[in-house]
């Protein structure tokens, strides 16, 4: 019991001090590889309370295809780094009173400010129950019966998502040989080849 | 000392606070505007999966897989669309964009 409280008090802080790395770091580059290390540790958090295929799909899709992504763009794109950083001073005052206030704002509603923990009372108590079978043949027991129509409507929306960026992101550059297959099935025989008599030992 | 629900969402409090700091203090790249979206999401999902296992109802954990998949689907959105105001502009302040301007 001691050992989990341990751990979790270390995933914790390192999740919200690479979160905080990832709005005041530098370089955008830098940015990422901190995002990647918070979904790494609240994966370690899920996986603390017995949420393991929540935990593994985090890792498979926030690192292995968000924080590529992200990457791959950050890498791409030719920003002056510098010009980048200026107003950050500027918009720290508004913008950390307005974090103070949200946050603030969240801990009453959790009940931790002010006494009034009636929300939560009967919840935090409970420790993660045992199941008789384990997490992710649990979640797919519901997800394959019961949500199922959600399911596929998830497939939908990431194939949406392909799509648009396909679309949006291609572009046809002029003067590059491209084969146009239409143009070449439309093409008549009269306009392609020419029959020439050629006299006897006269040549063309 | 038991870890309960409540430690698991002071973190994801601190999270989201954290992502809209970022919001408010990153004026000028759109990137690491994208990441602070991304790490309230991650700080829903932990919500979500904390109360789905401190209940023991598996229907949390359900939604949080589809909240994953809409912010995969919107990463890809939003960074395809940064590429091409990238091709356009050439550049990705915030303060820039103002394109659809009336």
């Amino acid at each position: 019991m001691v050992l989990q409280a341990l751990a979790f008090y270390v995933f914790a802080f390192v999740v919200m001090a690479s979160a905080a790395m990832v709005v005041v770091s530098r370089n955008p580059v830098y940015s990422v590889l901190f995002l990647i290390l918070a979904f790494f540790n609240a994966a370690a958090l899920l996986l603390l309370i017995g949420a393991e295929f929540i935990a593994m799909i985090l890792i498979i899709v926030y690192v292995g295809a968000v924080a590529v992504l992200f990457l791959f763009v950050v890498m791409m794109l030719d920003i002056n780094l510098t010009k980048l950083r200026e107003g950050f001073l500027k918009y720290l005052p508004v913008g950390a009173m307005i974090g103070f206030v949200l946050f603030l704002e969240i801990l009453f509603g959790l009940g931790v400010l002010g006494g009034n923990s009636t929300s939560l009372a009967g919840l935090g108590k409970a420790m993660p129950q045992v199941l008789a079978i384990d997490n992710t043949r649990a979640i797919g027991r519901v997800l394959y019966t019961q949500y199922f129509s959600l399911f596929q409507v998830a497939g939908l929306v990431l194939l949406v998502a392909m799509i648009g960026a396909i679309v949006l992101t291609l572009r046809r550059r002029p003067g590059l040989g491209r084969q146009r297959i239409r143009d070449q099935i439309d093409r008549a025989k009269d306009a392609a080849v020419t029959l020439v008599k050629v006299p006897t030992r006269g040549g063309v | 000392m038991t870890i309960g629900l409540d430690h698991y969402l002071f973190v994801a409090a601190v999270l989201f606070t954290l992502g809209i700091l970022g919001i408010f203090l990153n004026r000028k790249n759109v990137i690491v505007i994208l990441m602070c979206v991304e790490l309230m999401l991650l700080a829903v999902n932990i919500n979500l999966v904390a109360f789905s296992v401190f209940q023991g109802n598996i229907v949390g954990q359900i939604f949080a897989m589809l909240v994953l998949t809409v912010a995969a689907a919107e990463a890809a959105i939003g960074l395809a669309i940064l590429v091409v105001y990238f091709r356009n502009r050439g550049t990705i302040e915030v303060e820039d964009i103002n394109a659809m301007k009336g």
